[in-house]
Order: structure tokens, then C-alpha cells, then sequence
């Protein structure tokens, strides 16, 4: 079962997201306002404890716990980076959630959870669908 | 030690955690961390449609419906079995503009339930925050290529300066709802 530690990882991360409060809407709006430290906090201390693994990783070329050089793609940009990027925006204040934490939330016992991630995948879809006539 | 665990944790707890998760991932097995690629990958295996963009093989990242699905339980083992306060204690500022702004009246649980309960299906204003931002977030991410987690955490930890747009980009878009769009509509 070669999947499992990924479950395992994605069952602490879940527990994480959801004690600190990030899967919260009112943490959002709280944010979005500038009311307070805590969601800017969480993003960014995550941002330097990342990219100080990152150097470290790079700059000891370690290698996976299968041996394998770890490899780090870079993202390209389209115009869909800002496009994109900000009808996400418009949706993460309405909803309160990114991706990760509307599964923490349903696992939480929010059922309209389950609502929030059907109209995503609906959203997704959509997008697949249209991608070839939107600008790039 | 248990009583720690029950409350909510501060930000310079959670950040670094989440912050760890990124080499995590790759020390285990060469992954990026991104969730919304979930969402596509769940979309090629039940409704691919003869759609290029969903045709490809989703079962290659089968390891992201893992993380995704540990993620679910993660929030049933942390909030139903760890424990949490009833309500979320988020500034007294941003309680007062939202009693003004979106008549609330309810700031108990994760989320208002005056917008997220599942009968406000019955009216507009619950199909705008439910179905139509659960749209947006969907159709945002795939159209920049990620989300906060694949742009924001990781494409910023490993210095993509196009994660760097797409997070100001991210933020247009909120605050453009929450200043613009909340007043106008609600």
C-alpha cells in the first residue's frame, strides 16, 4: 500500500488545518478585514519554515527515502495565473474555504461541505471543459 | 499536555507544521504539495466527458486522493474527537461588521450556519455562498494553476514568482468580495 503515508500525512495535516482554525470562514473574513494576526501568522510561517527545507534540501541534494533525487518543477504562468488567481479570490471570501480545508470541514461534520466540494468539482469541470477558449 | 491538544492551536504552532508538511512530501516521495489537483483528478476518473485536459492518467496521482481523504479525517479526529469551543474566537471588529454587513446573528461553529446549512439551498443567498463560491474556487484554481496550498505555501517556498501573482491575485479577489461585493449585494 504504497498510498498510506499519504493518507497518514494528509490525516495530521487535516488536524492541523482544522485545531488552528484555517478551515474556519470566520478566520477568512477575519483576514480578508485585517482584523487580525493569526491567518497572515499561519501562511507565512509556513512560507519560511518551507522555503528554509527547501535550501536545506536543495543544498544537501538529499535524495527521497527511496533514494530518488527530489526534483522540483517550477510554474508557468499564463494569464490564468491572475485571471484564475482572482476568481479563486472571490470565491475563497464567499466560502471561507480553499480546496484542503472544505474536506476538513466535511470530515468536521459541516454537511454543506459536501455542497462546497460537488459546486468546486463542478467548477473544475467547467474549466477543463472551457480551457481551450479561454486566454492563456 | 491533553489540554493543549483540546484548544485551538496559535499560528506559530500551525504555521510551522504546515510548513514542514512541504519537505515531508517530497523526503517521502518526490510530491509537491496541492490540493486542488484533487478536484481534477476526481474529475477524470468519474466524468472525463472525451474532455482533453481530463484525459490523462489521474490514477499516476492517486496519491493526492490519499492526502485529500487523510485531510477529511483529520478534521473528523480533530473536531470530533480532540475537542473545540463552541465558537471561533475571531476579533470583535470583524464580529460587529459582520452582524452589520450580513446580518448574522449565529457565530457559533466553523462555519456561519445561517449561510452554510444545508436549507438555505432554499434561497439565493445560500446558492451564492455554497454552489456559486464552491464554483468559483474550483474554476479559479484549475484556471491559475493551484491554490493556496500549491501556490501560496509551496510555490512560494521554492521562490516561483509566479506563485508570487497568483497569491496578489488570490487577494484582489477577496477583498474585491469583501469590500465591493459584500456591501453591494448583501
Amino acid at each position: 500500500m504504497k498510498n498510506l503515508k499519504y493518507l497518514v500525512l494528509g490525516v495530521l495535516f487535516g488536524i492541523i488545518l482544522t485545531k488552528s482554525e484555517v478551515v474556519s470562514w470566520w478566520r477568512i473574513q477575519e483576514m480578508f478585514r485585517f482584523q487580525s494576526f493569526h491567518m497572515y501568522g499561519v501562511i507565512g510561517s509556513a512560507i519560511v519554515v518551507g522555503l528554509l527545507s527547501i535550501q536545506l534540501i536543495k543544498r544537501n541534494r538529499l535524495k527521497t527515502i527511496n533514494g530518488e533525487e527530489i526534483r522540483l518543477a517550477d510554474k508557468q504562468y499564463t494569464h490564468g495565473t491572475w485571471i484564475g488567481g482572482t476568481i479563486f479570490g472571490l470565491g475563497w471570501a464567499l466560502t471561507g474555504a480553499c480546496p484542503g480545508p472544505m474536506f476538513a470541514q466535511l470530515g468536521s461534520g459541516v454537511a454543506g461541505a459536501a455542497v462546497l466540494i460537488l459546486a468546486a468539482l463542478a467548477g473544475t469541470w467547467t474549466y477543463s471543459a472551457l480551457r481551450e477558449r479561454l486566454p492563456r | 499536555m491533553l489540554e493543549l491538544l483540546r484548544q485551538p492551536w496559535p499560528w506559530y504552532v500551525a504555521g510551522p507544521l504546515i510548513g514542514l508538511t512541504v519537505p515531508a512530501l517530497l523526503l517521502i516521495g518526490n510530491k509537491a504539495l496541492g490540493i486542488s489537483s484533487s478536484l481534477r483528478h476526481v474529475c477524470a476518473a468519474c466524468v472525463p466527458a472525451g474532455i482533453p485536459f481530463l484525459n490523462y492518467n489521474w490514477r499516476a496521482e492517486a496519491w493526492n486522493l490519499f492526502f485529500v481523504l487523510g485531510i477529511g479525517l483529520g478534521g473528523f479526529i480533530s473536531y470530533q474527537l480532540m475537542g473545540h469551543p463552541d465558537t471561533v474566537a475571531i476579533s470583535a471588529e470583524t464580529v460587529r461588521d459582520l452582524k452589520a454587513q450580513l446580518h448574522l446573528t449565529d457565530f457559533s461553529g466553523l462555519l456561519p450556519r445561517e449561510l452554510f446549512a444545508l436549507e438555505n439551498l432554499g434561497n439565493w443567498k445560500g446558492w451564492v455562498f455554497l454552489v456559486l463560491g464552491g464554483f468559483l474556487v474550483g474554476f479559479g484554481t484549475r484556471y491559475a494553476g493551484g491554490c493556496t496550498s500549491g501556490h501560496a505555501i509551496s510555490g512560494l517556498s521554492n521562490l516561483q514568482w509566479v506563485s508570487m501573482v497568483a497569491v496578489i491575485a488570490f487577494f484582489v479577489g477577496g477583498l474585491l468580495m469583501t469590500w465591493v461585493l459584500f456591501p453591494l449585494l448583501f
